[in-house]
């Protein structure tokens, strides 16, 4: 039922984001007056998107390439074009999907749109992927030419057509494609220049970098400078000003001691540029234990990952950074140099100042007679009167008590050097309990708040003030989150035989994540020698790879020995709370830099990085075996055992067989107990959580599909595990055909889902996403050799803008290949794109392909369903859609694609597919806010899927032995399939599915309507459980709100 | 200059207060047992005056009250470290009042005085185990986890941690520090698993004596500048097996105290003082 909320609420917000859209409507015009918009959106909103309306040009291109076709722009296209087919082998989904459909979501969709409206006008007659893509292109182009509109952004874009090179040449200098660009990578779309930058790079590849390295400098200068004009500073918070193509970007850098450090970087350059500037301007040696960090857009600190493009991990967010303690040394006197310590005391003084540290009384007191020291020096009674120190900040809270108590101490230091000063404040800091503490709001598997602190030590767990219970590193074999729970594995104790999970509830699918890669960098830095090598990704595996690319304490304590110099001079800045300076030197002070930038020094404390790429299952090739122990040790002991233990070794053994099987990443929520006692209510708790989380993600959704919605649909999915422990029963339901165009969902088995919706989904934000929902580490060194079992995802960053393009364009085309691979992971989201813009005729043909596809790949899923019904009929029952709202079971058709859902209009332009993983409703009306509508009709599809039962082994090797699907309509369309596979071990599971697909016009309530199937569904199957619940809305726009 | 979390077992003070008469038949106690008042006062003279002439420290004797049977228990009623007091609330409503004459005690120390004024909230100072680095707090019939935050909200510097006691009466009913980073743990196996829960919750590295008497773990450890290592313990009469393991302590001053009466009514030796640090003033 909870999940129906949600899709209700989704539902609703959705609509208004519709209204948006609808005002952009005829092509050329609207597009500019689009773009015109999105940039001013992006100004206010979101800077980042003009510049990527710069990239755009270089999307287009993509897209051409994609298309293949028409492309007529620049000669580079041409060039590239003959490059896309291997491009788009090369990523899989990504390649497939239009580069418009990846970006448009967070950034402006002007791109998508006005391929939508030119398909629109068309729309009907071309139903050609191709030609969407050339009419995509020249709708670019129309705007590009046409319109003074955008202003700079038109520029950009025929600039961007002309000197690809420039725009890559940041980017493509230092960082090039490394990881997964190409699947979060951007579209061609003119709103999101990066990604299209990166797909464009990473097709078109080495004769763009060679080109812009040859181009890029000047170009790059040649741009900054126009756009300059308004001085060089204020672009840094407005990327959007810098529309044309430059591809600087001023970042600022908020330093310990309040200062801020400009700090010029390609807009395409990796974090680790600009860390290394920094590092250069403070003469900073021992760097490791710092870390850059800035604010997402939930106003969430993260940590910037250096190997990766700032601008896709800062998204939307400003060029605003603060420059951090990362890792707190336990002994701060084995630093080597006195300017490390002089660092981390500021660090400290922040954390003490904003309240992070907490100190005693006489702390505080002492700690600030220090600062005073090393900042003042010796005591003078006669220069110093007592309110010299009123300047100073040493507490959350200060009194006249405790300065005067500073004070007092201060004088006892007298002829204590700066440095030595710095070491006892050092000294004493170090001891406090929450030093170097990483503090993270979460809640326990019973719904109690409790804090999650990382240290270098381990996880602690704190409830108010009061130190719960304790995870030393030595003791957490594996690390892992999924969607909004963060999960940690136990080593046995000395008397215990099984391993135990500990499960947390975190606020958020971000908030789970930051705290697994803080989790995952902290444990690699203090507790390992060398940093685990990067995971490759292996065939079908999911999740995320991230992992500490730095080097570890051990490293830089050796690279340290090996400091060579003269111990350099640097400046302590004057921290008075008042910038007065001493000497009437006018410094600007850090105090209040602190306490305004600063913020940083919380910033620098929570660093969930959006960075790293999440795996979602890794397998210690060891726990293989303790499996199989567990097993035996299971079955005799279950008599005897709680409920709680019971569900420990449930999950053991669903850790198994995901090591096994890779594909389900996390065991049954139920199976994640806390260390506090779990009781049998916990499972069902952990269900509503799981269904919270999918609300979570319908909040996404919602926001990501902002423009248009005309129509609705709800795909509900059950899966049912079935008694036997190795059986499992899915019932998907699904969808409504009620659009024009057709997307293609592939049913997701348990697995599947939990593992990436992206499959289905057609977007490769979706799959991004979902792949990183779910993330795997196993702390222990021998665990690296697990490292494999990691999956790598391509960047989470680009997720969201990914997604909500992917919507748009998914719809029909290119869902089959998706779908086999589906499970593998990115390549579905190319089998989306496919579909997107061209007109409705398109989407049939392509849909049947599609299905077909499906099949093949869902059998392995579980779905095994007719492609065939979903092809022709589906389209046809999409262009009446209205009709069928209500009562009608939409079609048969529908029916068979299980996992399929086809939506498609003859009008439509558009069509989004978002898959929402997870995300907070809050998030939704942020991102609506962005999106332009240039399309007429979009169609938005929303997934929510609960928190998979069992890792019922979906991505399981198997061997389908059986397939049969069952359909029958009624006010929906429900599909049942019945699979049964092989396992490895000879055992053979059979997976129910059931989908419901429920379509309707605008006018339908569809949230009744899906009450009432879920509550069906349960009645006729108990045992089953709702695991996903699809929206699908397509919106036709007038065509008159062009403006 | 001391430091944040130096001086472990350093003690200027100790306050301490008479037994009343109505201690033998009125104070609480866990086992019905009888008290010879006679003799549990002469051990506690003993006590203090190991504290006082033995060990150089300044003794606070408080009167006893005899509407306060329990008042000779000190250590409940307030947890001192550093230059705070807090003043507990403790567990058993008997013993509120006990805590007036100690408050007004500490005052004149001139401690920063903390209440626990929260009517949720129980601590008795027995559940407190403070080892230098960190506390531990007993979660047992006197203490609950309301006051044990307030504990946490007063000694910021330091990791509360939360030890649940399920047998015993208080915490240090089965352990104590007989040292800098060493615990001292009966054998029994509600003592071993708290030990094992402080060990897990702990950041840092305890050494632990085990002794055969879960109440002879109960001792008094300082660290005197004149006298180096101090541990009150228990006497061979009272627990043979145990007073031989601390023998093993061959840096410590070694002195047995009796205590066997007050232990009838669950009174260990930590109970009947309050130990403070007092820094002369600069």
């Amino acid at each position: 039922m909870t999940t129906e909320v949600g899709s209700e609420t989704e539902v609703r917000k959705e609509p208004e984001k519709a209204e948006e859209q609808p005002a952009a409507p005829e092509p050329a015009a609207t597009n500019q007056t689009d773009e015109a918009k999105a940039a001013e959106q992006s100004a206010n909103d979101h800077p980042a998107p003009a510049t990527e309306s710069a990239e755009a040009p270089a999307e287009a291109k993509e897209k051409q390439e994609e298309a293949q076709p028409a492309d007529n722009a620049t000669p580079q296209e041409g060039e590239d074009t003959p490059a896309s087919p291997p491009a788009s082998e090369k990523k899989g989904i990504s390649r497939f999907l239009p580069p418009w459909l990846k970006k448009q979501k967070s950034q402006s969709q002007v791109g998508p749109k006005e391929s939508q409206a030119a398909p629109k006008e068309e729309a009907g007659v071309a139903s050609v992927k191709e030609e969407d893509g050339e009419k995509e292109e020249q709708a670019e182009a129309e705007q590009t030419s046409s319109p003074t509109a955008a202003q700079p952004q038109v520029e950009e874009e025929k600039i961007n057509g002309e000197p690809k090179p420039e725009q890559k040449e940041e980017v493509k200098s230092e960082e090039k494609e490394e990881e997964n660009h190409s699947t979060g990578s951007a579209d061609t779309q003119p709103a999101k220049e990066e990604k299209a930058a990166e797909e464009s790079q990473e097709k078109s590849a080495a004769e763009e970098e060679n080109k812009e390295a040859e181009e890029g400098g000047e170009e790059k200068k040649d741009e900054e400078e126009s756009p300059k004009p308004e001085g060089g500073h204020s672009f840094i918070k407005s990327p959007l000003k810098l529309t044309k193509k430059v591809k600087m970007v001023m970042c600022h850098v908020t330093m310990l001691d309040g200062s801020q450090f400009p700090c010029e970087v390609e807009k395409r350059a990796k974090g680790q540029y600009l860390f290394f500037k920094v590092y250069e301007a403070l003469n900073l040696l021992e760097k490791d234990y710092f870390g850059l960090s800035y604010k997402d857009n939930a106003d969430q600190t993260c940590w910037l990952d250096p190997t990766k493009e700032i601008k896709r991990q800062i998204r939307n967010a400003t060029w605003q950074f603060a420059f951090n303690v990362k890792f707190y040394p336990p002994d701060p006197s084995q630093l080597t140099e006195d300017i490390t310590r002089y660092l981390l005391c500021l660090q400290l003084r922040q954390d003490i100042v904003s309240g992070r540290l907490p100190c005693s009384f006489v702390t505080h007191s002492l700690l600030g007679s220090y600062a005073l020291q090393a900042e003042l020096g010796d005591h003078d009674s006669g220069e110093h009167r007592l309110d010299y120190i009123s300047d100073f900040q040493f507490a959350p809270s200060q009194t006249k008590e405790m300065e005067e108590k500073v004070v007092e101490l201060h004088k006892t230091h007298r002829g204590m050097t700066p440095a030595q000063a710095d070491a006892q404040f050092l000294e004493n800091a170090k001891k406090l309990s929450m030093y170097g503490v990483d503090l993270h709001h979460a809640k326990d598997s019973e719904g109690v708040d409790i804090m999650l602190g990382v240290c270098a030590n381990g996880l602690l767990i704190y409830k108010d003030r009061l130190r719960i219970n304790r995870f030393a590193w030595p003791k957490i074999l594996k690390i892992s989150y999924k969607r909004s729970n963060f999960y940690i594995k136990i080593r046995p104790g000395e008397t215990e035989q099984f391993e135990s999970s500990v499960g947390f509830k975190l606020p958020n699918h971000r908030a789970a994540k930051r705290v697994w890669k803080v989790c995952v960098e902290n444990h690699t830095f203090f507790r390992l020698m060398t940093p685990e090598a990067p995971i490759k990704a292996k065939f079908l595996t999911l999740g995320s790879k991230f992992r500490y690319s730095g080097r570890t304490q051990a490293q830089t304590r050796q690279a340290s020995t090996l400091i060579d110099r003269p111990a350099p001079y640097f400046e302590r800045t004057s921290s008075k709370r008042i910038s007065r300076s001493l000497d009437g030197a006018p410094m600007i002070n850090v105090t209040e830099a602190q306490e305004s930038a600063p913020t940083s020094g919380e910033n620098g404390r929570e660093p969930g990085l959006e960075l790293s790429s999440d795996s979602k299952s890794g397998r210690l090739r060891v726990q293989g075996e303790n499996i199989y122990v567990r097993h035996s040790n299971l079955m005799l002991e279950d008599l005897d055992k709680t409920q709680e233990d019971v569900l420990k070794h449930q999950a053991s053994i669903s850790e198994l067989k995901r090591s096994f099987m890779e594909a389900t990443p996390e065991p049954r929520p139920s199976q994640w107990e806390k260390r506090l006692t779990a009781s049998p209510a916990t499972s069902l708790r952990l269900q509503a959580q799981g269904s919270a989380d999918d609300k979570q993600k319908s909040g996404e959704a919602a926001w990501q599909a902002a423009e248009v919605e005309i129509e609705e649909t709800v795909v509900v999915e059950e899966i049912r595990v079935a008694p036997k422990g190795s059986v499992t029963i899915t019932t998907p339901a699904v969808i409504t055909p009620v659009a024009v165009e057709s997307e293609v969902e592939k049913p997701k088995d348990e697995v599947m889902e939990e593992q990436k919706r992206p499959v289905s989904v057609s977007s490769d934000s979706e799959e991004e996403e979902e792949e990183e929902e779910a993330g795997e580490y196993h702390p222990q060194v021998t665990v690296s050799a697990s490292v494999d079992q990691i999956k790598e995802e391509p960047e989470e960053e680009g997720e969201e803008e990914e997604e909500q393009q992917v919507n748009e364009e998914s719809v029909a085309e290119p869902l089959p290949e998706p779908v086999v691979e589906v499970k593998a992971q990115p390549v579905p989201a190319v089998v989306e794109e496919n579909s997107a813009t061209e007109p409705q005729l398109a989407p049939v043909a392509e849909e049947s392909p599609e299905d077909i596809l499906v099949t093949p790949d869902e059998a392995p899923n579980g779905h095994a369903e007719s492609p065939e019904d979903h092809q022709g009929p589906v389209a046809l029952e999409e262009e009446e859609e209205e009709p069928r709202v209500n009562g009608d079971a939409s079609h048969s058709e529908t029916e068979r694609l299980p996992q399929v859902i086809c939506c498609s209009e003859p009008p439509v332009v558009k069509t989004e597919m978002v898959t929402i993983s997870d995300t907070f409703a809050a998030q939704k009306t942020e991102i609506a806010t962005k999106e332009v509508p240039i399309v007429h009709t979009e169609t938005k599809t929303i997934t929510y899927e609960a928190a998979q039962l069992d890792g019922s082994g979906d991505g399981e090797p198997g061997v389908l032995m059986t397939a049969q699907t069952i359909t029958s309509e009624s006010l929906c369309t429900t599909t049942t399939t019945h699979i049964t596979k092989t396992l490895k071990g000879g055992l053979s599971e059979t997976r129910i599915e059931k989908r419901i697909v429920i379509t309707g016009d605008s006018d339908i309530d569809h949230d009744q309507a899906l009450a009432q199937a879920i509550k069906e569904a349960k009645e006729q199957h108990p045992d089953m459980s709702v695991t996903r619940v699809v929206v699908h809305k397509e919106t036709e726009l007038a065509e008159e709100g062009e403006d | 200059m001391a430091g944040v979390m130096t001086g472990f077992g350093n003690f200027t003070h100790a306050v301490v207060r008479a037994i009343p008469s109505s201690l033998a038949k009125e104070a609480l106690r866990m086992n019905v047992l009888d008290v010879d008042l006679v003799k549990a006062q002469r051990e506690h003279e003993v006590y203090v005056g190991v504290l006082k002439h033995k060990l150089g420290l300044q003794v606070i004797e408080l009167p006893a009250d005899e509407s306060l049977p329990d008042c000779v228990f000190v250590e409940d009623v307030a947890v001192v470290c550093g230059d705070t007091a807090l003043i507990t609330r403790p567990g058993a409503e008997s013993r509120r009042k006990e805590t007036e004459a100690m408050r007004r005690a500490l005052k004149e120390l001139d401690l920063n005085i903390v209440e626990m004024s929260d009517e949720n909230a129980t601590l008795d100072g027995g559940d407190v185990l403070f080892t230098g680095r960190e506390f531990f707090v007993g979660l047992s019939k006197r203490t609950n986890q309301k006051g044990a935050e307030i504990l946490a909200d007063v000694f910021k510097d330091y990791a509360v941690s939360t030890v649940p006691v399920t047998d015993g009466l208080h915490l240090k009913s089965f352990c104590s520090m007989g040292g800098p980073g060493l615990i001292v743990i009966g054998t029994s196996e509600p003592a071993q698993k708290a030990l094992k829960i402080m060990q897990q919750m702990s950041d840092h590295r305890y050494n632990k004596l085990t002794v055969p008497d879960d109440i002879a773990a109960n001792t008094i450890y300082m660290n005197l500048p004149s006298k180096g290592h101090v541990l009150l313990h228990c006497t061979p009469e009272e627990f043979p097996e145990s007073a031989k393991v601390f023998e093993k302590l061959k840096d410590h001053m070694l002195i047995p105290v009796s205590n066997m009466e007050k232990v009838k009514v669950d009174g260990a030796l930590t109970c009947c003082s309050v130990l403070i640090n007092k820094k002369p003033k600069v």
